[in-house]
């Protein structure tokens, strides 16, 4: 069972939320080419360590979240909002949520 | 062997006897108990055959590793097979039998295997049968199968009961600081150090009582020593659950926990589960899970009378049973000699063999005082008896191995090859253990990267005295991590024995054929590991699937050492070169009922009932599962089967009016300055200038351009939009939303909100649909065609004051709207509509009539758009803008999506109209009905409009290329191929003149 540090609602068992994807992908704009769109929702790496990803707090608070998780260990290194509006807002309180 | 029952001594309580049924006989035992001992006290020997030979087989040890004694317990629908006796408490009227023995453990006719040893040795049934001449021609797995049922029913173990599962099984969850796994001296001294410092404890015993080893010990000052720590630790306020056993260990110290509620109850309160099934999550875990004593491998080593000699102490100090007269001891460490000391101070005879030539004074002078015979140099070779142990070949120590040294009669003999320590948990996390040649056991290494420590004999201290302090140190490492303050306390070091074990594995001497069980529950023997090795099978992973070594129920905690030393003797090697296999959970079987816990039956997975549920049922409702949802499937009335009652719903609608609930429909809000431009980029479909007042249908694709979702978005206000979903994909609409939200597009300024709970939903359908609303709204002139017309939405209140909003869509081809209100209105809601509807000549509808309609109509539902089909395949190409760019458009146009020769949405109506058809079959062309054919049919239903069935489905190129072609639908395996005919999927007024009307 990993744990999953949610930034708004505290420590979390992954059960709660639901796996997203890389979150390194950054997705063309909606009328790029259709290589650059292949390329972005194909073209994925195999990562053995440190990995950027994105989960879906779906049994709680809705956030999505960028989690650096590594692919060997499950150890997590950091958890923060996707949204970056969010994640100010967050380390503006100093709010990291409950521990 | 002749066991008795003394008459002191123990931990049974005389004052209570139990009575107990072994194979249909009556017998007695006494409360604190187990099977096991009860049965040997009873005389009983042979208790179980072998799983390939049928040897027979008695008790082997007294705990979780029992590979010997494996019997049923129960009977009827509450018969449990291959149950531990070891592990069995005793209680009133338990019922327990023999298994894998026709007619009784006995007297077992498939002993007659036995005498065929040699072709059921390793690979035996793989080489013999599957590669048998028939397996050449048949081309199959036909005869293999054959071959199997047959070798199955002569292996194996007890058999389950066929009848569903009486009992309640329970899922818990838990938190704690730290957890200890065991409560022998290290995890008792361990827990209360711990809970001392005021940490959160969390205390798991396998056992019914706690003390571990302390258990077996006969000396005041051990169960005085147990008591004390017991009741600083129930003061210290640790948390304690016997009982259960950790099964394994996860991620994040995660644990999973058996409790076994009531197996040990002769008739448990009918409120309590029989186990629970428990995930606890431990911020520190401490595990003092003990070490078990293994095996030697010599002739014969799997009689009944052949026991570990810790199994033997635990017989006599805690239950109280002598478990042999004539007894042979035989080690290769100092931990068998206080037992051999005991059982001779207890009456019996004793010898004991050590295989080791130096023995301490103080083990000499302990054994020599109570009268036992020792012979050092020595080992046991070969047990004389077929079933039960009559005698003893030795074997001593010569230059260069054994040599065969007379006999001795006995009953039993006790062997103890060393001991190891019990790291599966440690294992579970993917931490490999190490071997330590000193103690010979794997134990875990120095640095584990996890808050997990190993405390006691697990940790190969095998002092009593030093495991209390193992348990203490461990603790302090703990504390320490929880950031707590304390004096480090030292571990002591591994070992603690006055002589060094000397690894003894087998014994063999030359020119002597013995067979000599290395795994006995699964009958892997000595000579099947040399096979295996001969063979080529080398590598531990491929020894343990070719021979099956440590894949019975005992996960190979008896036979492992012995077969990775075997497997490094062959090779020449040291056994840290062979390495050894994973333990994986759980450590011992668990139950499948405590995997399913109460998600059984209704309970299966969450059911979704809408606020009309009830008034459904009320007004004759049969309900169907959609998804999680449970939906009107039809009204039938007086007479009517579910055939008629949705051809005369679709009837009644198409001629007068229908209501139908569509609360499980998703809706979603969708609020915000941008959500204008958000909903122009997710939809195919221009969105920009959708005015306020209005609805439009509009179609989602994924990313990567197919369909995702269709549905209609009503826009209230200038910032503020309905949007409605399929039932079926509700929540992953909303969940992309979200995602596109709040990574890909966060400077929209949009929010988004699952309304769909809040909001209930009936359609009203038919051409009365307009003239029932407007009874029912406060304001009547609001449902005017100009104040309403084809796609608009309004804001209003019905009668009685309940706030609504409607949209005029249509699903059913009719003129329709769609009514919600707030779900607390809707039974008001549906009363209101059907007492005018009703005097109408109205109708209420369920899903299959509202398929009809649908499927009349060529709209498509979740079977038509299943992941797999683009925007033009479904037919709606022109719903795509090519004047924006939307989620999908890029992708859409990849070649392979752009065939023309793709499969489209087509209508499908039998050539015969008489005839009908099954959604699911394949269309083929009429000269080619093989292979994946051109296409396959979603959907079926009787049309009453047309008076013949019909169908939704795709094929390749589209209903054009296939006029005035005959098509096959081919059904082979049910209702056969029958030939139709491709129609438009518009059936039923193609023009929509009703539903604008």
């Amino acid at each position: 069972m990993i744990r999953i540090n949610c930034p708004f609602c505290g420590e979390r068992d992954h059960t709660e939320f639901s796996y997203g994807g890389d979150a390194s992908i950054v997705y063309p704009e909606l009328d790029a080419s259709m290589e650059e769109w292949h390329d972005a929702i194909f073209m994925r790496e195999n990562i053995q360590g440190m990995q950027s990803e994105t989960w879906h707090h779906a049994n709680g608070c809705r956030m999505w979240l960028v989690v650096e998780r590594s692919t060997m260990t499950h150890e997590i290194q950091s958890v923060r909002p996707a949204h970056e509006g969010n994640a100010a807002v967050l380390s503006k309180s100093g709010s990291g949520g409950e521990q | 062997m002749s066991a008795k029952r003394l008459s002191q001594g123990g931990r049974i309580d005389r004052d209570q006897r139990i009575k107990f049924t072994w194979d249909g006989s009556s017998m007695t035992g006494y409360a604190g108990d187990t099977l096991a001992s009860a049965l040997m006290a009873n005389g009983e020997t042979v208790l179980g055959r072998s799983f390939k030979y049928h040897r027979p087989r008695g008790i082997m040890s007294a705990g979780v590793e029992e590979s010997g004694a494996m019997v049923t317990v129960g009977q009827g629908s509450r018969r449990d097979p291959n149950v531990k006796a070891t592990m069995q408490e005793l209680y009133s009227g338990l019922a327990a039998s023999g298994q894998n023995a026709w007619p009784s453990v006995r007297f077992d006719v498939g002993a007659v295997n036995g005498l065929f040893g040699r072709f059921f040795s390793a690979g035996f049934y793989y080489k013999t049968f599957m590669g048998l001449p028939p397996m050449e021609w048949g081309s199959g797995t036909g005869l293999w199968m054959k071959y199997e049922s047959i070798i199955r029913k002569a292996a194996g173990m007890g058999v389950a009961s066929r009848e569903a599962d009486p009992d309640v099984y329970d899922h818990a969850h838990g938190y704690c600081d730290v957890l200890v796994v065991g409560s022998g001296p290290a995890g008792l001294s361990a827990a209360l150090t711990a809970a001392k410092a005021g940490l959160d404890v969390l205390l798991v015993e396998q056992d019914c009582e706690l003390g571990g080893d302390y258990l077996n010990l006969a000396d005041d000052a051990s169960a005085k020593k147990r008591k004390d720590l017991i009741a600083k630790l129930e003061k210290a306020g640790a948390r304690i659950m016997t009982r259960t056993t950790a099964f394994g260990l996860y991620d994040f110290g995660t644990a999973g926990l058996l409790e076994r509620v009531t197996d040990h109850i002769a008739s448990p309160d009918k409120h309590l589960p029989r186990h629970r099934f428990w995930t606890v999550r431990a911020r520190q875990t401490i595990l003092a899970t003990g070490a078990l004593e293994r095996q030697v491998a010599f002739g014969n080593n799997d009689r009944p009378g052949v026991m570990n000699v810790a199994a033997g102490r635990s017989y006599l100090n805690r239950y109280a049973v002598l478990p042999g007269q004539d007894i042979v001891v035989a080690t290769n460490n100092d931990s068998a000699y206080a037992t051999a000391a005991e059982l001779a101070n207890a009456g019996a005879t004793v010898s004991l063999l050590d295989a080791r030539t130096v023995i301490s004074e103080s083990m000499m002078s302990l054994v020599g005082n109570s009268g036992v015979n020792l012979h050092t140099r020595s080992a046991p070779l070969n047990v004389r008896g077929s079933h039960g142990v009559n005698g003893l070949d030795f074997a001593v120590a010569s230059s260069n191995g054994w040599s065969a040294q007379g006999s001795e009669s006995c009953d039993l003999v006790l062997v103890s090859g060393g001991w190891s320590p019990v790291v599966h948990l440690l294992s579970h996390r993917g931490i490999r253990p190490v071997w330590n040649a000193e103690q010979a056991c794997f134990v875990g290494p120095d640095e584990v990267n996890e808050p997990i420590y190993m405390a006691g004999s697990a940790a190969a201290v095998w002092n009593t005295d030093d495991c209390l302090t193992s348990g203490e140190s461990a603790a302090t490492k703990a504390i320490k991590a929880l950031g707590g303050k304390t004096r480090q306390k030292a571990a002591p070091v591994a070992g603690g024995w006055e002589s060094p074990i000397e690894p003894l594995y087998e014994v063999t001497v030359p020119d002597r054929q013995l067979k000599s069980f290395v795994d006995p529950q699964h009958d892997v023997t000595t000579e099947d590991v040399r096979l295996a090795h001969r063979e080529g099978f080398v590598s531990v992973e491929h020894l343990k699937r070719y021979t099956t070594l440590g894949m019975a129920t005992d996960g190979g905690k008896v036979g492992n050492i012995i077969g990775l030393a075997l497997m490094a003797d062959a090779q020449g090697k040291e056994i840290p070169e062979i390495g050894t296999t994973t333990f994986r959970p759980p450590y011992t079987p668990i139950s499948i009922g405590a995997l399913k816990g109460r998600n059984v039956d209704g309970h299966f997975r969450p059911l979704r009932r809408t606020p009309m549920h009830v008034w459904n049922l009320d007004h004759g409702g049969t309900m169907t599962m959609a998804g999680l949802w449970h939906r009107p499937w039809y009204f039938a009335r007086k007479g009517e089967g579910i055939s008629e009652a949705y051809v005369r719903e679709t009837e009644t609608t198409r001629r007068t009016v229908g209501l139908c609930d569509v609360t499980s429909l998703g809706k979603i809000s969708i609020q915000g300055p941008d959500a204008t431009e958000f909903l122009n980029r997710i939809y195919t479909n221009a969105f920009a200038k959708l005015p306020i007042g209005k609805a439009r249908y509009g179609i989602m694709l994924r990313d990567d351009g197919i369909v995702m979702d269709d549905g209609t978005t009503w826009r209230l206000s200038e910032t503020d939009y309905f949007m409605t979903t399929t039932t079926a994909h509700a929540g992953k609409v909303m969940v992309f939303l979200e995602e596109l939200l709040q990574t890909r597009w966060q400077d929209l300024r949009v929010h988004v909100t699952s309304v769909s709970e809040q909001w209930a939903g009936s359609a009203v359908a038919g051409p009365k649909s307009r003239e029932v609303l407007e009874a029912c709204v406060e304001d009547p002139a609001v449902m005017s065609n100009e104040a309403f017309p084809f796609m608009g939405v309004i804001n209003t209140t019905l009668k009685g004051g309940i706030p609504c909003r409607i949209a005029r869509i249509s699903f059913s081809g009719e003129m329709a709207f769609e009514v919600y209100v707030p779900s607390d209105y809707a039974s008001a809601l549906m009363d209101l509509l059907w007492g005018v509807a009703e005097p109408l000549d109205g109708c209420l509808y369920g899903l299959e009539a509202l398929g009809a309609m649908r499927i009349e109509k060529g709209h498509v539902t979740g079977a038509e758009l299943d992941g797999r089909v683009t925007i033009d395949d479904a037919g709606l190409g022109k719903m795509a803008s090519p004047a924006k760019s939307f989620i999908g458009s890029a992708m859409r146009d990849r070649p392979e999506l752009m065939r023309e020769d793709r499969p489209r949405l087509v209508g499908i109506k039998p050539k015969d109209t008489s005839q009908t058809f099954n959604a699911g079959s394949i269309l083929c062309a009429e000269d080619k009905v093989s292979g994946l054919g051109e296409g396959w049919i979603t959907a079926v239903t009787h049309s009453p409009a047309l008076g013949h069935w019909i169908g939704l489905g795709f094929i390749s190129s589209g209903y054009e290329a296939w006029e005035g072609k005959t098509v096959i639908a081919a059904d082979p395996v049910r209702k056969g191929n029958i030939e139709v005919e491709i129609i438009s999927p518009h059936m039923y007024d193609p023009s929509g003149e009703r539903m604008y009307g």
